[in-house]
């Protein structure tokens, strides 16, 4: 069977990494490919990379960095933040994504999925939902949160899978950057609904909420990005602790593929 | 010179550069003198069967593939269009391989997803493709068809059926999974088909 995926997220501003704490209060990590490179050799399954530079310096910047991402990086990598158009989508697949992650653009303009997706593949086309629960009920928000939309969670991750979307990314924000877990029952929900993977992404704080969202909560892949950019655990170590805990990972390292 | 065929495929950055980090050499063309006198050929791509084989017609290849004699490498949709036809688009392919490409089926009770994202384990892995490397290797895949097991098999691969991950007959070699996106096992695999 397909191996769960861990896969770290960093995200980018003005070609720098950081860290968001419920998506403000930024912190510098660090040079973006180098970070990537580390993990890669560590062992992480994909990675992600999302733009969050609110400027048009920052955004060509961003493109020179999926570039040099693609170069030398030996493993799949999903780019996002600020895709509003099928152009967006072509100049990051040219520089060489894997994937895209759409998310705040989709919920504006649903259509947007239906032509990347039949111009490019669906495998190209990760939806990304944001969502919270207001009044019982899980809504869907963009914005890093700040607004509220008229969609419900469930509706909308089958509205996104109907028009083309290869993969769902879901992040609670009310978990996100508290470092609680993963809200696993409704992210089963999710999993169970839906004939394509879904990521969990946003809240894990330990090894142990980890094991959680990918057994009780069916995530096929979980998005990390605290755990490891705090150098709390490497991907490395937590990969080796999922398998003790049953879970089928890919543990395939550089070291054990012999020189040619 | 390796020759990696432009068809319009999508995503084939990536496999060129997999061959710049191998230092390998290479041209991109469509050309089917270039091609015809290249010692490794590549067929890469991402896409759907149909247009892609549309695509290849389009520039005469569908009759300069099948009969080149050098090593050639099909991946992903490359392999598939060197399969006997496929249900993606109802298309007769290349034919060099004795195998049909079929929709992988999900099944949510068994948590099976399709398309068939990440990386899985290879079986039954034969020939000089995978020297180096044991039964159980790890490699990334995207896709939602795939080939059936057959006498070209060389690996398989397991979700929700059983299905060829590589294929190989005479100088033909084909993967479904993405050596240049499968990290140190997948850069050894390319290495394995460069020095063939």
């Amino acid at each position: 069977m397909v191996a769960k995926r861990i896969i770290p997220c960093l995200d980018v501003k003005d070609g720098m990494t950081v860290k968001g704490v419920h998506f403000e209060q930024l912190a510098t990590i660090g040079d973006p490919v180098l970070l990537g490179e580390r993990y890669a050799a560590e062992g992480a399954d994909e990675l992600v990379y999302l733009d969050i530079s609110a400027t048009n310096e920052g955004r060509s910047t961003f493109t020179g960095i999926v570039r040099r991402i693609a170069e030398r990086i030996n493993i799949p990598f999903t780019v996002g933040g600020g895709i509003s158009s099928v152009d967006d989508a072509a100049r990051l697949l040219d520089a060489g994504a894997d994937k895209i992650s759409l998310n705040t653009a989709i919920v504006n303009a649903p259509s947007l999925i239906d032509r990347i997706a039949s111009k490019y593949g669906s495998q190209f086309v990760v939806a990304a939902i944001d969502a919270k629960i207001i009044d019982g009920v899980w809504r869907v928000v963009t914005h890093g949160g700040k607004r509220l939309t008229d969609k419900e969670l469930f509706s909308w991750a089958k509205e996104v899978r109907s028009r083309g979307a290869g993969e769902i990314l879901f992040t609670s924000m009310d978990n996100d950057g508290t470092r609680r877990g993963y809200p696993c029952r409704t992210m089963a929900a999710l999993s169970e609904m839906l004939d394509i993977p879904v990521i969990a992404s946003g809240g894990a704080g330990s090894v142990q909420d980890v094991i959680d969202v990918l057994t009780e909560g069916k995530a096929d892949a979980a998005l990390i990005a605290s755990l490891f950019h705090y150098g709390e655990i490497s991907v490395r170590e937590l990969k080796e602790k999922l398998k003790q805990a049953g879970i089928e990972v890919a543990l395939n390292y550089a070291e054990n593929i012999p020189e040619r | 010179m390796i020759a990696v065929i432009d068809y319009d495929a999508g995503n084939i950055r990536s496999v060129m550069n997999a061959l710049v980090r191998l230092g390998a050499e290479y041209v991109l063309t469509s050309d089917p003198e270039l091609i015809r006198a290249a010692d490794r050929v590549i067929l890469p791509g991402v896409g759907e069967a149909r247009s892609a084989m549309e695509n290849l017609r389009l520039r005469g290849l569908d009759r300069v593939i099948p009969e080149l004699e050098c090593p050639v490498l099909g991946i992903c949709i490359g392999m598939q269009l060197l399969c006997r036809r496929s249900d993606e688009g109802n298309v007769e392919c290349l034919g060099v391989f004795d195998s049909d490409v079929r929709a992988l089926e999900p099944d949510r009770a068994a948590g099976v997803k399709v398309p068939h994202v990440g990386w899985n384990r290879l079986g039954d892995m034969k020939g000089p493709l995978f020297r180096g490397l044991e039964d159980g290797t790890y490699v990334y895949f995207v896709h939602s068809f795939a080939a059936d097991i057959c006498g070209d098999t060389i690996a398989k691969c397991l979700n929700g059926r059983e299905f060829s991950a590589a294929l190989s007959k005479r100088n033909f070699y084909g993967v479904q999974f993405h050596p240049e996106k499968s990290g140190a096992a997948g850069e050894r695999i390319i290495a394995n088909f460069l020095g063939i």
